[in-house]
């Protein structure tokens, strides 16, 4: 019995202690990313790690998502005899929720566990140790380009998957079903505001890159510096991001869209 | 050189990322449509605006001509105020009448702006005095019941008229009379009219 309430204590102040933790490094995250701009080629290398080589998984998937939600929303729509409004229900659907969240969760999934086995495996081979050793802070060096590289990319990756998503409804709903392509489009851009719709989704994908990608370096940097700490990192990368992803959405979608 | 192909790949993929960002908003959103011509507000009080919601659209004739800006209460004379914003390159008649219909059976609701002949136009915070409230599904229904009603006491004073219908939906034929002997023709004579061919009938 004592044995478990000291393990429970020991585990809340852990998680507590993690929580400050946290914070503490994302505040030094910003305050070191003086590199990752001044010596911008680091973001680069790194954008061009997480966001092109990402490309295609969010492509692809944007492009089912598209084509799924033609189908399903054609099939409900059809039900009322409003099949016209099928290019506002995808366009939607998918820059307000589906764009920003199914690219967080497949980020993380993609470009969250390779940043985080990265920084493990540098923290297990002693690199970090040694480029403070050189007065190098591996803070600036490897977590701030990785870090902001994760932010710039996600919005843009979250604005190809809606925008692939949109054709992918077009073509299902369009081209092979038969919905009138002028009612298609006209009811999209009636329906669609670029500032309220648009906008706040693109702002939802920034907030999801941070939260994504700090956590990913977070973990990393956290690992226990042993193969099984890094294997464990990973999987608390994939976890944790994705709840604070749909978290956040909540809180997010609440904020935005609640009105009226 | 792999700097370089890396520059490269990085570029177009923002490129591309904007690319998308700007293709939302103009094929997907309402940038293109958006205009950022100037606007002139319009003030309207309704004694009940239904469902209106901001940003709902104000059409003259069909053709948006401007959108509700802000829907609020007054507490003096208890109505609806509701703001709208209208076009400049658009100019209406200062005794124009503002509407509140809605689009379809259960489609959203809009305001229509019909034009009136005066010289003098709407200027900037200037007042619509001819309103007309939205319909609510409710009260109609609740005046088509009491109006029946009514129809079923004075029935039961003259029971010879078979008739149970309300003299507003459905004029009853009057034989010989002209204009009774279809029921368009009967709706468009005003209610007493109606009831006078039908007292004259009994």
């Amino acid at each position: 019995m004592r044995l478990l309430i000291e393990a429970i204590g020991h585990w809340l102040i852990d998680a507590v202690a993690k929580v400050g933790y946290g914070a503490r490094l994302f505040g030094l995250t910003f305050r070191h990313s003086g590199m990752a701009f001044s010596r911008f080629r680091l973001t680069i290398a790194q954008i061009n790690f997480i966001g092109n080589y990402s490309l295609v998984i969010i492509v692809v998937s944007g492009l089912f998502v598209g084509f799924v939600l033609g189908l399903q929303g054609y099939n409900t729509l059809q039900r009322y005899g409003s099949e016209q409004a099928l290019g506002l229900l995808v366009a939607l659907s998918l820059v307000r929720e589906l764009g920003p969240v199914v690219t967080a969760l497949l980020f993380a999934g993609r470009a969250g566990t390779s940043i985080t086995a990265e920084i493990g495996l540098m923290k297990a081979g002693e690199q970090l140790s040694a480029m403070e050793m050189m007065a190098v802070s591996p803070i600036a060096r490897v977590l701030a380009p990785r870090f902001w590289a994760g932010v710039i990319s996600m919005p843009l990756l979250a604005a190809l998957f809606s925008a692939v998503g949109v054709f992918g409804g077009y073509i299902v709903g369009v081209q092979m079903i038969g919905v009138d392509d002028g009612a298609f489009w006209s009811q999209m851009q009636n329906g669609v505001d670029w500032k309220e719709d648009v906008g706040n989704g693109v702002i939802k994908s920034i907030v999801f890159g941070i939260a994504v990608t700090f956590i990913a370096v977070f973990e990393g940097y956290d690992s226990q510096p042993t193969p099984e700490g890094v294997s464990r990192a990973t999987t608390r990368t994939v976890v944790s991001s994705s709840l604070a992803v749909l978290f956040l959405d909540f809180i997010l979608t609440a904020l935005m869209f609640s009105r009226e | 050189m792999n700097r370089k192909l890396t520059d490269l790949w990085v570029g177009l993929f923002v490129v591309a990322g904007f690319g998308a960002i700007l293709i939302l908003a103009l094929k997907a959103g309402n940038l293109a449509s958006f205009n950022f011509s100037e606007t002139y507000q319009v003030l309207a009080k309704f004694d009940n605006i239904g469902g209106l919601k901001v940003r709902a659209p104000v059409k003259s004739a069909g053709v948006v001509v401007g959108r509700v800006a802000s829907v609020g209460f007054d507490d003096q004379t208890y109505e609806a105020v509701v703001t709208l914003a209208l076009d400049r390159r658009y100019a209406f008649p200062k005794d124009s009448s503002a509407k509140i219909l809605t689009s379809g059976l259960l489609g959203e609701q809009y305001i229509g702006l019909e034009p009136g002949g005066d010289t003098a136009k709407l200027a900037d915070g200037g007042k619509i005095k001819a309103t007309q409230s939205a319909i609510v599904l409710e009260t109609l229904i609740s005046q088509f019941l009491f109006s029946k009603a009514a129809e079923g006491k004075s029935d039961s004073k003259a029971p010879d008229s078979g008739i149970t219908a309300p003299p507003g939906f459905t004029a009853p034929p009057v034989i010989g009379a002209p204009g009774g002997a279809d029921a368009s023709a009967g709706k468009t004579n005003d209610k007493s009219g109606t009831k006078g061919e039908t007292k004259d009938k009994k």
